[in-house]
């Protein structure tokens, strides 16, 4: 709450203070720079991180009901072993529904590689039938079991090779993205320390003058720090504000339909972004408040 | 107001000076004096808080300097008004604002209106107070400096050979200023080497002069 106040207090600034510390071009420009460029790839890594998390839950979700039963049989054989397939799944349990999938879904699977007027009908593909589990799932050792035993040419596919690995990857490409904002964070901390030290150092006998006619050293920490706050604030706000207007230029995943098109904002998620320049000011407060008090003790 | 009892100070394991005994009291008038590389300006960085003494103790208004904290410092260096002889300034602020300084770390800006148009008359710098310290000369800055220094109407005035860069009517001006200053019951120490300016002030104030010599602060010779 103190920290609050003074950061409000902050903002609000002191004018006589501000003008008792002259304004130094070379850090002013590199914090600006620094805290612009930072929120850039901060709103790059949280567009990650939402991305990669949005991804692992669909995938969770999407393929851990589903598996799929895959017939490659003779062409006059393929009809025969999909009802006895189906037959087998009706009587499984933890199987809630199974039914094959049509000659135009198939097409719409295969249209990626092949385009959208392949004869499906007339090739030797494999018959594709899609299971949806119950809450409970099934036996897929059994399941498979006797699917060799009535469906010779039957393969079971129930996703666990392609889910768990997916939705691991998923989760560290999320963690990535924290870690990576977290180092961002750290980072505008770091050059922020040194931008704010070396306008200390540059400002040397303005800090003795005021030293000599009483000031105390939050007084004089009070004008380094407003500054490089507000330095950071605006740097950060045109850095996320190009790095917003940079994502939603990122095609849509509903236009390419790949892996790398959904990473963007959806929703309300559009509105995080807006913390980083708060944040970004937040960092520098401290920074430059810790800098600067520390760099008034050396220097006494 | 200020007290220095059994005082010493080294730098790099060298002693500058110990045994040091001083009592600044209220309305006095002191002159400090010696060769240069005597540790004058040093004495008076501890008498105003900027330095710590490696042994004995300053006392600073009543309280032990050693035991104060940096904000107890600050609020007790502005009871005290310090002229420098190379007079530091804000560069960049006007003449009227370095000389408000004082009053604007500590929150009492108002307080600049009222007090600096007198203030200005008094040192005679009317004219300069929309200059910026570079435009100034030697004299005018040292009167600026003396104009900062009072400003907060302080208990006690240091001044670190303030007449060491201007000419002796220049001199003479300041010293009338100080003993002014002095006779409206402020406590005066200057440090000095220009023996002229001691004997002109002795005609005028009665004051005490010390030489620090040899290590040791004492009480000057029959030449003053």
């Amino acid at each position: 709450m103190i920290y609050f106040t003074r950061f409000i207090e902050l903002v609000g600034g002191d004018p006589q203070a501000d003008r008792a510390v002259p304004p130094t071009g070379f850090t002013a420009r590199l914090t600006l720079f620094t805290a612009g460029a930072m929120a850039f790839l901060a709103v790059f890594a949280l567009a990650l991180s939402l991305a990669t998390g949005r991804l692992a839950d669909r995938w969770a979700s999407e393929l851990a009901r589903t598996s799929t039963l895959r017939i490659s049989a003779p062409v006059d054989q393929v009809d025969a072993q999909v009802r006895a397939a189906l037959q087998v799944l009706e009587t499984t349990p933890g199987v809630a529904a199974a039914r094959a999938l049509t000659p135009d879904e198939q097409r719409a699977l295969l249209a990626p590689w092949f385009g959208p007027d392949l004869p499906v009908e007339d090739l030797p593909i494999p018959q594709l039938v899609e299971i949806i589990e119950d809450a409970d799932g099934y036996d897929p050792t059994g399941l498979r079991a006797r699917l060799q035993a009535e469906v010779p040419g039957a393969v079971l596919d129930d996703h666990t090779r392609w889910r768990e690995p997916m939705i691991a990857a998923a989760g560290r490409l999320r963690s990535l993205g924290w870690i990576a904002l977290i180092l961002i964070a750290a980072s505008t901390a770091a050059m922020i320390t040194l931008a704010a030290q070396a306008a200390l150092a540059a400002n040397a006998q303005v800090i003795r003058v005021m030293r000599l006619v009483g000031a105390r050293d939050i007084y004089i920490a009070r004008a380094f720090v407003r500054r490089f706050t507000m330095r950071a604030l605006t740097g950060a706000a045109i850095g996320t504000g190009a790095g917003m207007f940079a994502v939603w230029l990122l095609p849509s995943a509903d236009v390419a339909g790949g892996f790398l098109t959904g990473l963007g904002y959806q929703g309300l998620h559009w509105l995080l972004p807006l913390f980083i320049p708060p944040l970004a000011a937040a960092v520098a407060f401290f920074a430059t408040r810790a800098a600067a008090l520390r760099t008034l003790r050396e220097q006494s | 107001m200020i007290d220095l009892d059994n005082v010493a100070y080294s730098y790099g394991g060298a002693e500058l000076f110990s045994q040091v005994k001083l009592s600044l009291a209220a309305g006095s008038f002191h002159f400090l004096t010696g060769p240069s590389g005597a540790g004058k300006t040093t004495l008076l960085k501890l008498c105003y808080g900027e330095l710590q003494a490696t042994g004995g103790q300053v006392r600073l208004f009543g309280e032990d300097a050693a035991t104060m904290d940096r904000d107890a410092v600050a609020i007790a260096r502005r009871r005290i008004g310090v002229v420098h002889q190379d007079c530091q300034f804000l560069d960049h602020l006007p003449l009227t604002e370095n000389i408000a300084l004082p009053l604007t770390v500590s929150g009492r800006e108002a307080e600049a209106e009222e007090n600096l148009n007198d203030l200005m008359g008094w040192v005679g710098l009317r004219a300069q107070a929309k200059q910026y310290p570079p435009q100034l000369s030697g004299g005018e800055r040292q009167r600026a400096a003396l104009a900062r220094a009072v400003i907060m109407s302080p208990d006690v005035i240091i001044a670190d050979e303030p007449t060491g860069n201007v000419d002796w009517e220049m001199s003479q001006r300041l010293l009338t200023l100080l003993i002014e200053l002095n006779k409206m019951g402020k406590t005066v120490l200057i440090a000095t080497h220009d023996m002229n300016l001691i004997r002109a002030a002795k005609s005028q104030v009665t004051t005490r002069v010390l030489r620090l010599k040899d290590r040791r602060l004492m009480q000057a010779g029959v030449e003053l």
